[in-house]
Formats: structure tokens, sequence, C-alpha cells
């Protein structure tokens, strides 16, 4: 298989922009999506558009069996015991806040100490900050390092009897580093610390085994993995989630209700609130049937090619500063340029047809860790040519100059 | 005599309409970023700042005279050339001129996707805080 056969799969791939052939190169924001998925999402919105969970009449049947087909082949790509454990919701951010509430709910109370990475999304790093003020808690950060890794020794010193989570990104969205989750968890899980891994970037460069890795939740999305928008998954350990309460209340997530009090659905219903995103979610299973063909030794080794012809434009340029210099590195590049403003080289770099990211890219106390006011990002995916690099590179060298 | 708000929008989108090729009008743009007229360092704090996702503007307005003075500076350069455009516009204006004005000028000349809606965007926002000086002083 080769990246041309990829391409031929993403029908937004052949846009243009101000008549130029778009070279999207901003991936790690969301990705395009899957010619099945768009065709699943027209065909079952025309011929089985029916709420899911609810009516007993054929439509509901179809739609409930084609939801659940979908946490099943979830389940199974992550490596879940049950899928009363994979919980469906609107994206990571949304997972992540679910769990943010309802842990500290259950778990975190005034004098408790919840720790996060100074690398994270601010989407992995607001709800725990703002759930530790509403339980006067502390908030406690493992340093990033100057090549972009995390200082994991620090975890000793941070971790006391008072720590009720960690919560860290398997794979920075700036800096794409991949972090030791499994090591994190090991430290963690010795002194009694749950840890919830978020899957946002990691899920579609590295993939996941929840049972091997053992982390007790992991959050990811459906629109970075080349599935429909506005979907995403919570996997939990059930000891936890069967603890915590609803995040959401109202439509199925009910067991018994009276004027006056009501009981809750067993897992993973419990915290699906309100009618569900049901048609996106399903277009998990034509994402994770792509992501599985994408296990091609040709196919990875053209995709070797191209991040490197890209780390090589970022990295022989003097001029041009890489943050994240560790490894293991996914191809997310986060970059300066000495004297230029990271708008204005976007702003030239679109009129040339290239996407790419530039400003905090969600991560603020990230910028600041590196004295930027923001950075420029390219991320690839596995659609991306050596010819759109050979752009991105004169289009990047033609607006260096032009602003110099 | 002085040219009014009108004209002068005039004058700079059939400057613009000269340009047939992109890469003209943003040389063009970072030229007049490149010299707009020096912003004094020491306003160049919080108070005056409208701070972007992208870049930052920082924006010091006065009435003198009758008239709304605008000095302004950001870090990124293209952001810089329509800021000198936007003082050529409505800098030494009275309130109610600024108020004729429908603020499309920048999109008429081609650079509506310097004025996306993205989070916080300091030029956005400069429009809009020249606006409500402007209704605050009518």
């Amino acid at each position: 298989m080769t990246i041309q056969d990829i391409r031929k799969q993403f029908p937004a791939l052949s846009a243009e922009v101000y008549g130029r052939q778009l070279v999207y190169f901003d991936n790690a924001a969301t990705s395009q999506r899957l010619d099945t998925v768009l065709k699943m999402q027209d065909e079952w919105a025309r011929t089985a558009n029916a709420n899911i969970h609810r009516a007993v009449h054929h439509l509901a049947d179809q739609a409930t069996e084609h939801y659940e087909t979908a946490r099943e082949a979830v389940r199974e790509f992550i490596g879940a015991e049950s899928t009363s454990e994979i919980i469906f919701t609107s994206g990571t951010t949304a997972s992540i806040n679910l769990v943010a509430y309802s842990f500290c709910e259950a778990f975190v109370g005034e004098g408790d100490n919840v720790i996060v990475s100074a690398a994270e999304h601010h989407s992995n790093l607001v709800p725990w900050q703002q759930h530790c003020l509403r339980k006067s808690a502390q908030l406690r950060f493992i340093p990033v390092l100057d090549d972009g890794r995390l200082d994991i020794k620090a975890l000793d010193k941070l971790i006391d009897d008072r720590t009720k989570i960690l919560a860290v990104t398997q794979v920075s969205n700036v800096l794409g580093i991949v972090n030791p989750i499994d090591e994190i968890v090991r430290i963690c899980h010795s002194k009694g610390v749950p840890v919830l891994v978020d899957g946002a970037q990691g899920i579609v460069h590295c993939g996941i085994d929840v049972r091997k890795t053992d982390c007790d939740f992991y959050a990811f999305s459906g629109h970075k993995m080349y599935a429909a928008t506005g979907t995403g998954v919570l996997y939990g350990k059930k000891e936890y989630l069967e603890k915590m309460p609803p995040f959401l209340f109202g439509g199925e997530m009910v067991g018994n209700v009276s004027l006056e009090q009501t009981t809750f659905a067993p897992l993973p219903m419990k915290f699906e609130a309100g009618t569900q995103n049901f048609i996106g979610q399903t277009s998990f299973i034509q994402a994770i049937e792509f992501m599985r063909s994408l296990e091609d030794e040709e196919l990875a080794a053209e995709c070797r090619a191209v991040e490197q012809a890209m780390r090589n434009i970022l990295t022989e340029n003097p001029r041009i500063r890489l943050y994240g210099t560790a490894e293991p590195k996914i191809p997310v590049f986060s970059f300066s340029v000495d004297g230029l403003h990271h708008e204005d080289l976007a702003l030239l770099l679109d009129k040339m047809g290239v996407a790419v990211r530039s400003g905090q890219m969600c991560a603020e106390p990230l910028m600041d860790r590196f004295g930027v006011t923001g950075m420029l990002r390219v991320s690839l995916a596995p659609y991306n040519t050596l010819e759109e690099v050979e752009i991105f590179g004169k289009a990047l060298e033609k607006a260096m100059d032009m602003l110099s | 005599m002085n040219k009014s708000l009108k004209e002068v929008e005039e004058d700079i989108i059939e400057e613009f309409a000269e340009f047939d090729e992109w890469l003209d009008k943003y040389e063009y743009i970072i030229d007049l970023g490149k010299s707009l007229a020096s912003y004094p360092e020491d306003k160049k704090t919080d108070e005056y700042l409208i701070k972007g996702c992208q870049s930052r503007v920082w924006l010091d307005a006065k009435m003198e005279n009758g008239v709304l003075v605008f000095n302004a500076d950001s870090d990124a350069i293209i952001t810089k050339g329509i800021i000198s455009l936007l003082i050529r516009i409505y800098s030494g204006r009275t309130p109610e001129e600024i108020l004729s004005s429908d603020f499309s000028v920048v999109e008429k000349i081609g650079l509506k996707e310097n004025l996306s809606p993205t989070r916080a965007n300091g030029l956005v926002s400069m429009i809009q805080t020249m606006k409500k000086l402007a209704s605050e002083n009518c």
C-alpha cells in the first residue's frame, strides 16, 4: 500500500485554496474525514435515522445496533475488558471534564491534591484546575525539561498520601513527544494513585492497550482519527466508574424516576445523558478499520521518508528553532523562526495553500515554559506526501524572505 | 483641504485594486507595517494591550480637540501593516465621522482572512475598541 492509496480515501484533500492545491498540515487539530465515514453518515441519516436505546421500532433497533457495534469496536481497539467501560462522549475535552467533575466529587476533598504535567493541552489542565479550586484541593505539576520530556523523577516528591489522581497526556499536542505513560502508571500505582491518560494525539500515532498500560482512564476523540467530529470516548475502569456520580442527568441514563428521586442506569449508560451523536459515534467502526489497514510495511517506510524530509527542513536552517527534540516523537513539529512572528508566517503559508497551525495551541503554560507567545506547528498524517513537504519547504522559505 | 474619512477609504480601496497578485499586496502590507510610525515603548503595557491568540496589539487612543487620535502597534508585521491603514483612515476624525464608517475596508481590499474570528483576534478587538471609544465620545 502507498500514500497515494491512502489519499484516495479522503475527499477533502483535493480541495483548492486560493486557486492552489491544498497542503493540509494541521492534522493534530483535526484530521480529514474518511470517505467511508462520510458515506456511512449520509446513508444512515437517510435510511436509518432513529434515536437509540429507546423505542421498539425497527429503525431504532438498527440505530442502536450500529451504535453498540461501534462501542464493541472501540473496546477491542483499545484492549478494554468490557463495553461497560467504554463511554461515548463528544470528544476528549468532554471525556476529561466528566472524570474531573465526577472523580473529584467522589474522591477529592479539601487539602487533597491532583497532579498534571506542565505540558498539558488546556483540556487536560483547566478542568482539573477548576475542580481543585472548587474542592479547595491543590494542583501540582510535573515539570517539562528543555528537550520537551517530562521530568518523571519529580514524581517521587510530587506524590504524597493526599494525592488522589494524576492526569497526563500520552503525547504532547505541541511537542509531539511520547511520554512514558507505562512508567508513570507504574510509579503512581505503586503509591495507590490512579492515572488518567489524555490520548487525543496518542491514539492516532501510538494506539493504546489499556490493560497492558493499566491506566485507569483513557480519553480520546474521533475527529483526530479520521472519524466524525463531535465524537469521543472515555475508557474508565469499572471500579472507579461505579463509584463516581453521574456528570449529566436526563435521557436514558436513569433506572427509575419518581418526582422525588432517581436511580441511575448501569454502566456505560449512566454517563451517557441525553441524545447521543449516534451516527457520528458509529464512524469509529470505519476509522478503526482504516487505522488497522495502516499497519503496512511499505506504507510505513514511505511515511518515515516524508517525516524525515520534514524534520530536515526544520533542523537544517539555523533560523528555525524546533521545540521538543527528544525521542520518541510523533510527526508533530512545533517551531519558531528567529525574529519573525508566527502569525505572519502562518498567514503567508496560507496564501500559498499550506495549512499549518499557529498560536498558543491550547497550551499557554507550555508557551510560557519556552518563553514564546506562540509557535507554528506542522502535523502530518499518513496521507501527506513528500511533494507536499517540498511545497511547504519552499513556501516557508518564501515567507521568511518576504518578512525579513 | 484634508480628505474625508470616506475619501481615504476609497483611496485605499483603489490602491489595492491595482494588485493582481496576492504576493504584491502582502509585500505592500509588510512594507506599511515596517514603516508604521514608532509607538512609545512605555505604552507597550497590559493597560494598552489587546491580547490575542495570534498577534498582540497595543492601542493608545485619546480625544484631542474634538477628534480621536489613535496610535497602535503589533508584534506581527502584517497586522501592523493593517493597523497603519486603520490609523490612516480613522485617526484624527470626530467620533461621528468614525461611526459613519461601516468598517468594511479591510474586507474590501481582500484581507478578510486577517479578521477571522479566531480566539481574540487582535485586529478585530482593535476595531471594536475604536468603535466603542467613538460612541462613548459622541
